[in-house]
């Protein structure tokens, strides 16, 4: 396929997400260049020109690594996974956007006329010719179309399989830059990859593995607002304190960056390895240390914890079991 | 036959006083509707959310979830655990727009058949009315994009 | 380098299984509301790609002709998973794991599911029943799929046996298995054996003394060489699991040399510190500061009590260490900790009396003359402080009317709802020895009578003949204050007569309280310690009020006497025989088998989080803080699956209902797996 001293093929792709993606993946600093070194970049669109007619004249397979970021919401996210998947060996998919959603998919619990209205509509947006998209528009050089806007968000995998999926809001730099390596070391035959459809760039266990604060048998009267608390206790795992951490059921891989600096893990990692719906870990993680029996005592607790749903699903709805809430796909 | 709307409803019971509540309710004849299927857990405190999401992301249009009343748990007090679950997955679920009466708690006694049997026959009811839940199956990879959205064009 | 050098499959599919379904008439009991030749076509052809090589119905199953045709298949169609569908696995699922395990497949890999209990029984629609019972076969057939082939966990039983508590329930208990050949460590908080009955004169209803038959089995606890006695020691730790439990017990320093004391009794004769007996005596009588509770007690060494002693508290007298022939007196003795392994555990620690004080219209503590049933017991005992004098609390006037309430603390939604089940005889028993011993006028205030044992009802006829009068109704107040003639300096009784349905002032000269029996003050922390419950009462919870009454939930720990109730003796002593009979049955099978449903830790996936260490009741949860992981305990784990359920990390599985067979069951109900095949067809 590649000719005598031609590098393998690298891309990187960035669909429904906010871009920290790709700033964490320049964010490795010198190990830039050797993904220049040993790659042949021929897709990048954040960092250079090209065009996807570039990449659909590639042959099937062209492209040995290609790291996908961002969540499936438009049909132009939907056409680009499965270019990508047709001419890619390695797809990976990249950041917490295109393995489960992240916060674009939190847009799964609202109906997409709703999310438009609120982007173009509301008061604090600034559009005073009340524009609205035109998904096809004639304009004087020839008919624009916009890619239609989805029903809801979906992952990468839900699209189009996927060879490797690498967590985090965004991936840490430090593993990207360990995967780039790994990939350059088994390309030269020095290293194995892992088995198809593992999670790569971060551990099988959960934030408290790597969290350096003092856990105790747990159990709790009330959450509390990480504002409302008058002081943190620096050393005492924040889950003891009251604080909704979502560290025990999301994956490790970052270092308890957050809980270190006092700020409870929202949960970018997502689930630990093997787990089913994120969520429903955290649910009952939560419900295991609350210290109460009377049904009403039990609900006094829990309206300490304002929003469940947004709580445990901030990263992974679009990955979770049920996916979606009812807004997003009934008529109503 | 009318078009009566049959829901599918998966339950959850624990080995030492709902199941066989549910053993003695066929053991005495009694009669409730087919609509339920029951699944033996060793305990309420088996009860993985996972589980309840799985049956209604699957086509299930309610759960019901049961176990030993409180202060008799086979375990001394697994059932409790069972209860603060159910009652945060309860406004999890709501969250998504699921109505929190498509997922039941019911405590039932090994000796309390009748007690299942009428709590099953007026949960099917409960369920007939509020409808099919109709979540959509999101099946594995490849599957085409859910219903479009109307374009928002003026 | 060429990118075909990267592996870009996945591992191989797992090893297709090959499942039977066996779908049962059970005679017309499945066969009248299920079609069970169409559930065993449905299954033979829709569940193919499950897995299904074979599907069958018969009459009977579980018949002998039913299994063998079940091992037949094993054998010759190679199956490796069954699933059979008929009656509940409640009833059945031993013989058909039995069926297998004779043809060489592990008995786990059978999966019974029940389409009569669950099914023909409850429903009528021929077509809807069948419809159901399809489904259920389907949620069989892929959870039987994720069941993985399990072994049985054999535990050995260390013959040893621990018996906490030195009442008449312990040392039946203790004695029936010493008697047996076995050991057994008797362990008892106070200086002696013999607990509250040890206190008492008579027992009801036949008037034997209580020392006369309690002393012989104490002494023979004290002699049988089987028998550690661990008197002025309590247990403060126990750990393990049936079969194999380690328990530490706190010897507490007696300051008596045992291996020296003769039990000569000169130092607590010349001790000279006077305190007043509020154990043994109730509160009525003196002990000395070194001191056996009792002449008979068992063992005859005196303990000192360092509260009371004039060397402890002020550093002088040393009388007692100067007097002593054999110089056992040893004032640097310490607490000593001793660890014992035992197989088993009985709980014996029996009950504390109510506290009188709590009813204050009754007027205990506050009317001299009131007593509880505990002192009265003391004073009618001929060994007691006023050598069985009945007398007033003066120390010598003998009443001449007396007023005995029943259900003090009991009965009464205010205290205890329960009944304490002696009082009625108890209140008899004492109406009896007064009216023998000072021929006093005797009142019984009752609620209602309960003499329902052997020979009770008798002995309340008996005593309604010789003159006791009894009033029913609850007594609403004692007191002192005289507001008839008649009743200065005495303790008028103010009760509604509910029989002839009027108010009633009596007055009386005494009055004793039937208090209720209660939990030991401790006894939550001693459930915690030996992994037990209590009711909301604070009794003991057994594994069946009925069916089990000496067992507790957790294996290997029995409960015996007033721990889990109130009880008469007799019922005390069968249940001590109990237990030691049910403990000897643990001690000869040498080895238990444990069902193999357990929960464990992935140590690589435990982050340490410590959310499941609150959730087990019986402590099967550890938490290494050096590695920074909780680990089960299998012996310990009974295989509730709440630890499953909670870990955040999905690091806890679980042997017989795991996620993958409990959500692959959900699809197979769903019949998503049929949905999944037509789905594959149309493509």
């Amino acid at each position: 396929m590649s000719t005598n001293g031609s590098k393998p093929k690298f891309a990187m792709y960035w669909a429904s997400s906010c871009g920290g993606c790709e700033i964490a993946v320049l964010n490795i600093g010198e190990k830039i260049l050797d993904v220049d070194a040993n790659f042949d970049v021929v897709f990048w669109p954040v960092a250079m020109d090209a065009k996807y007619k570039d990449v659909e004249a590639l042959e099937d397979g062209a492209i040995t690594l290609c790291l996908f970021n961002g969540g499936i919401r438009t049909a132009e996210n939907e056409h680009l996974a499965h270019l990508l998947r047709r001419k890619s060996k390695l797809l990976v998919s990249f950041g917490s956007c295109a393995t489960e959603g992240c916060v674009p998919g939190l847009a799964n619990l609202s109906r997409p006329q709703d999310i438009l209205d609120t982007a173009f509509g509301t008061l604090t947006t600034d559009n005073p010719q009340a524009v609205r998209p035109i998904y096809d528009y004639p304009a004087p050089e020839g008919p624009l179309r916009i890619p239609v806007f989805q029903a809801a968000v979906r992952t990468l995998d839900q699209v189009v399989p996927v060879d490797y999926y690498m967590p985090g809001c965004p991936p840490e730099s430090h593993q990207i830059a360990a995967v780039v390596e790994l990939v350059i070391k088994a390309l030269n035959g020095q290293a194995e990859l892992p088995p198809r459809g593992a999670t790569i760039g971060a551990g099988a266990s959960t934030c408290c593995d790597e969290c350096p604060r003092e856990r105790n048998v747990k159990t709790i009267k009330q959450f509390v607002r990480i504002q409302d608390l008058e002081q943190i206790d620096p050393k005492l795992c924040l889950l003891e304190q009251g604080l909704p951490c979502n560290g025990p059921a999301t994956r490790s891989g970052c270092g308890a960056l957050c809980p270190k600096v006092s700020a409870q893990c929202i949960g970018c990692y997502g689930p630990a390895e093997g787990v089913v719906d994120y969520g429903a870990r955290l649910i009952t993680a939560f419900a295991s240390v609350i210290d109460a029996k009377d049904p009403a005592e039990i609900e006094r607790i829990l309206d300490t914890l304002p929003d469940p749903t947004g709580q445990f699903y901030r990263f992974n709805l679009a990955k979770s079991l049920l996916r979606a809430g009812r807004p997003a796909w009934s008529q109503q | 036959m009318s078009e009566q709307f049959e829901p599918v409803i998966i339950g959850f019971t624990c080995n030492w006083c709902s199941y066989r509540a549910a053993d003695l309710a066929g053991t005495a004849r009694m009669k409730y509707p087919a609509n339920v299927r029951l699944i033996r857990l060793m305990c309420s405190g088996r009860l993985d959310p996972t589980f309840v999401m799985k049956a209604l992301a699957g086509g299930a249009d309610a759960v019901l979830i049961t176990g030993c009343h409180p202060g008799e748990c086979h375990y001394i007090e697994q059932n409790y655990k069972a209860l603060r679950r159910y009652l945060l997955l309860r406004r999890t679920l709501g969250g998504l727009g699921i109505e929190p009466a498509r997922v039941k708690l019911v405590w039932a006694s090994a000796a309390e058949g009748a007690k299942l049997t009428h709590e099953i026959t007026s949960f099917v009811e409960e369920i007939r009315s509020l409808g099919p839940l109709h979540w959509p199956q999101w099946d594995g990879a490849e599957t085409s994009a859910p219903a479009q959205a109307p374009a928002a064009a003026d | 380098m060429t990118s075909q050098a990267i592996p870009l499959h996945l591992p191989g599919d797992a090893p297709h299984e090959k499942i039977g379904v066996y779908v049962c008439h059970c005679g017309t009991n499945i066969a009248a509301t299920v079609d069970v030749a169409e559930v065993r076509d449905w299954a033979g052809q829709r569940l193919e790609d499950s897995g299904v090589v074979v599907s069958r119905d018969y009459k009977f199953m579980c018949s002998s002709l039913g299994q063998e045709l079940i091992e037949k298949d094993i054998k010759d169609l190679g199956l490796t998973r069954v699933v059979v569908a008929a009656c509940s696995p409640h009833l059945h699922e031993g013989t058909f794991r039995g069926a297998c395990k004779r043809a060489g497949l592990n008995p786990y890999l059978c999966e019974l599911v029940s389409i009569r209990e669950q099914v023909s029984w409850v429903h009528t629609d021929k077509h809807a029943a069948t419809d159901k019972a399809k489904a259920v076969v389907s949620g069989g057939v892929e959870r039987v799929v994720q069941n993985t082939p399990l072994e049985p966990l054999h535990v050995p039983i260390h013959p040893a046996t621990l018996v906490v508590g030195g009442g008449i329930a312990g040392i039946q208990a203790a004695l029936e298995i010493a008697n047996a050949g076995f050991p057994v460590y008797l362990v008892e908080r106070e200086p002696s054996i013999g607990g509250h009955m040890a206190q008492f004169d008579k027992t009801f209803p036949t008037l034997d003394c209580a020392a006369c038959i309690l002393t012989p089995r104490m002494v023979e606890a004290g002699a049988n060489p089987n028998i550690t006695l661990l008197t002025w020691s309590e247990v403060v730790d126990v750990k393990g699991y049936v079969g194999n439990f380690v328990v530490t017990v706190n010897k507490k320093a007696r300051h008596v040399n045992e291996a020296l004391c003769t039990g000569c009794g000169i130092c607590q004769e010349k001790c000279p510190k006077k305190v007043v007996d509020e154990v043994y005596e109730a509160g009525l009588g003196y002990r000395k500061a070194v001191y056996t509770p009792f002449p008979q007690a068992v063992p005859k060494y005196p303990v000192i009590d360092v509260a009371s002693c004039t060397f402890f508290q002020k550093g002088t007298c040393r009388a007692c260490e100067k007097l002593c022939p054999t110089n056992a007196i040893d004032f640097s003795q310490k607490d000593e900790l001793l660890t014992v392994e035992v197989g088993n555990i009985i709980l014996a620690t029996g009950y504390d009396l109510f506290d009188a004080r709590r009813i204050p219209q009754y007027g205990y503590g506050r009317l001299a003359n009131v007593f509880t049933s505990l002192e009265f017991e003391r004073l009618t005992n001929a060994a007691g402080p006023t050598n069985g004098a009945i007398v007033l609390r003066d120390g010598q006037t003998t009443p001449k009317t007396v007023g005995i309430i029943h259900c003090v603390g009991s009965r009464d939604r205010n205290y205890n709802n329960y009944c304490s089940a002696i009082c009625c005889m108890q209140s008899v028993k004492f109406a009896h020895l007064v009216k023998e011993r000072t021929g006093a006028q005797v009142y019984n205030f009752y609620i209602d009578m309960r003499t329902t044992a052997k020979a009770y009802d008798e002995f309340y006829q008996r005593v309604l003949e010789e003159g006791t009068l009894f009033v029913r109704g609850r007594v609403a107040e004692v007191t002192d204050a005289a507001r008839q003639p008649g009743e200065e300096g005495q303790l008028i009784i103010q009760v509604e007569d509910t029989l002839a349905g009027r108010q009633r002032r009596i007055p009386v000269d005494m009055v004793i309280l039937s208090a209720a029996l209660e939990p030991r003050r401790d006894a939550k922390a001693t459930a915690q310690r030996f992994g037990l419950s209590c009711s909301a009462d604070g009794w003991m919870i057994e594994k069946h009020p009925k069916l089990d009454p000496v067992a507790t939930m957790t294996e290997g720990i029995f409960a015996a006497g007033c721990v889990t109730g109130p009880k008469d003796i007799p019922n005390t002593v069968a249940q001590g025989a109990a237990a030691a009979a049910r403990v000897l049955g643990m001690i000869q099978r040498r080895e238990i088998e444990l069902e193999p449903i357990k929960a464990s830790v992935n140590q690589e996936q435990c982050s340490g989080c410590r959310i499941c260490n609150n959730l087990c009741p019986f402590n099967a949860i550890l938490f290494h803080e050096d590695r920074m992981v909780s680990e089960i305990n299998p012996a310990l784990c009974q295989g509730c699956g709440t630890c499953v359920a909670a870990c955040p990390a999905g690091a806890i599985s679980g042997t017989g209902f795991s996620n993958e067979q409990i959500l692959s069951q959900i699809d197979g109900l769903l019949m998503l797996n049929v949905a999944r095949q037509s789905a594959a067809v149309t493509a």
